[in-house]
């Protein structure tokens, strides 16, 4: 390996210029695709992630349906330009595996025994990345979920956290991602206090790894109250413009 | 007991709405004694329940609803139609004619081919089957004249307004015939265009603006505005 580059300087401050529990900018958005019954965007620093939900509506094929339950599909997928050197199109094993990782995460949200012999089909699209894509991946899949009027338990939020330079950092971007020590992104219904994603890439001590849990945990709080604003911004928006214009009269 | 939103304030999927001896009522569930929303909504506290009134939902059929749908498939001994819901519902051949269906000699696609609209009536569903359809009652069957709407099917009950203030009032202003399907999807019959035209944007204002007050009073002033600047 060549020179390591440093990620967290002298003073604690992060190739990006954020302090070690400090979250990217994060703009949510919800509703912004017509023909999907639920959508959301999400652009958390430099990664922009689209997502869009279709359903509950019928299987097809008809074999994959289940008597019991709505079968819930997942596509994670990055666009060949969210990269620096193109990406095929083509889904590849990683693609694969966080497709699956984040329906698995998903799944336990939605009151998928309402609705036996359906499919909710879920698209993300990541149109530019910078790290953490699957956890932001997740928090936006759940808002498009949340927007098509899914009934679900709770929103599910991501958030990563994971160990540069000796520090434990918050939400790492690409540089931390690929440099840094380790990652523990988690996944995570806070009104019901419930883990609902949880890997580890790297290597941390029990007692790092309790410190990254946590922080993650916190990083998740602060995102699920974004969450909720956006939710609510989409209505509020109406509400405000309609009573202006009676106000004014 | 305490409760923990105002009334009609919005909550999303996870809001912990109230505490204690509480019910859990539409879109609302339960775990202990606290009481959860599971849709994003308007919290609604009537005495003992909580109810959250979505704000988009997607059509679950019920029995005795009216709905609209459109002809997917020709079957051997009926129809499947689509009507907007998870589920596709079946219209069987005796439900359409009134005289005994005879697989020799009628032919299903003459009495109702693909892509038409039909209104119909839900007979029977429950989850482990398709919903079954009847159109052998007056004023049910296909739909040949006017246009179609569709709407997400959370705003059906503000489009009908309480006891049927809001549609009758659509009624009288804009003098279309206009029929409320329960999927969301609203079939408008005018004696021309321009009273369909100004129809279609009443019923998409009422859609856009449904979680608001005073809506009525702002439909009304919006189709007389709409008719003076048409002629």
């Amino acid at each position: 390996m060549s020179k390591k580059i440093k990620l967290v300087d002298e003073n604690g401050v992060r190739t990006d210029g954020r302090k070690p529990d400090e979250l990217r900018p994060i703009k949510l958005e919800v509703g912004i695709l017509s023909n999907a019954d639920g959508s959301a965007y999400i652009e958390q620093g430099k990664n922009k992630i689209l997502a869009a939900v279709y359903g509950p509506r019928e299987v097809h094929p008809r074999h994959l349906a289940l008597p019991d339950r709505a079968l819930l599909r997942c596509r994670y997928h990055m666009a060949p330009f969210s990269v620096q050197e193109r990406k095929s199109p083509a889904p590849s094993r990683r693609e694969i595996e966080l497709s699956k990782v984040i329906r698995e995460a998903l799944e336990p949200a939605i009151f998928l025994e309402r609705f036996p012999r359906t499919s909710i089909d879920l698209f993300i699209e990541v149109l530019q990345a910078d790290g953490g894509t699957r956890a932001a991946g997740v928090t936006v899949a759940s808002l498009a979920l949340a927007d098509a009027g899914m009934p679900m338990r709770d929103l599910v939020v991501a958030c990563a956290a994971g160990k540069a330079d000796g520090y434990i950092i918050l939400d790492l971007n690409d540089i931390e991602d690929k440099e840094g020590t380790a990652d523990v992104p988690v996944a995570y219904m806070p009104s019901l206090d419930a883990v609902a994603l949880l890997q580890m890439d790297g290597q941390l001590t029990p007692e790092e790894f309790e410190q990254a849990f946590n922080l993650a945990l916190e990083g998740c709080k602060r995102i699920y109250e974004l969450q909720k604003q956006a939710l609510k911004a989409k209505y509020l928006a109406i509400k405000e413009a309609v009573e202006e214009v009676v106000e004014e009269k | 007991m305490p409760v923990f939103f105002e009334n009609r304030e919005i909550v999303t999927p996870g809001d912990l709405l109230a505490e204690g001896g509480f019910e859990a009522g539409r879109n609302t569930y339960r775990i202990d004694s606290k009481i959860y929303a599971c849709k994003l909504g308007l919290v609604e506290y009537k005495g003992r329940t909580v109810n959250v009134v979505a704000l988009n939902t997607f059509y679950v059929p019920s029995v005795g609803d009216l709905v609209i749908g459109k002809i997917v498939e020709i079957n051997l001994h009926g129809w499947t139609v689509d009507i907007n819901s998870p589920y596709f519902a079946t219209l069987r051949a005796s439900e359409a004619f009134n005289k005994p269906y005879k697989p020799q000699k009628d032919e299903l696609s003459e009495f109702l081919n693909i892509g038409d609209i039909i209104q119909a009536k839900v007979i029977a569903y429950d989850r482990t089957r398709n919903p079954l359809l009847t159109i052998r009652e007056p004023g049910l069957g296909k739909i040949t004249h006017g246009k179609i709407v569709k709407v997400s099917p959370a705003k059906i009950p503000r489009i009908i307004g309480r006891k049927g203030s809001m549609i009758s009032i659509l009624k009288k202003e804009t003098h279309c015939n206009i029929t409320v399907g329960q999927n969301g999807l609203i079939h408008i019959h005018g004696r021309n265009s321009e009273d369909e035209r100004i129809a279609v944007l009443a019923i998409k204002k009422i859609e856009l603006e449904a979680h608001t007050s005073g809506l009525t009073d702002r439909v009304t002033e919006m189709i007389s505005k709409e008719r003076g600047s048409g002629k």
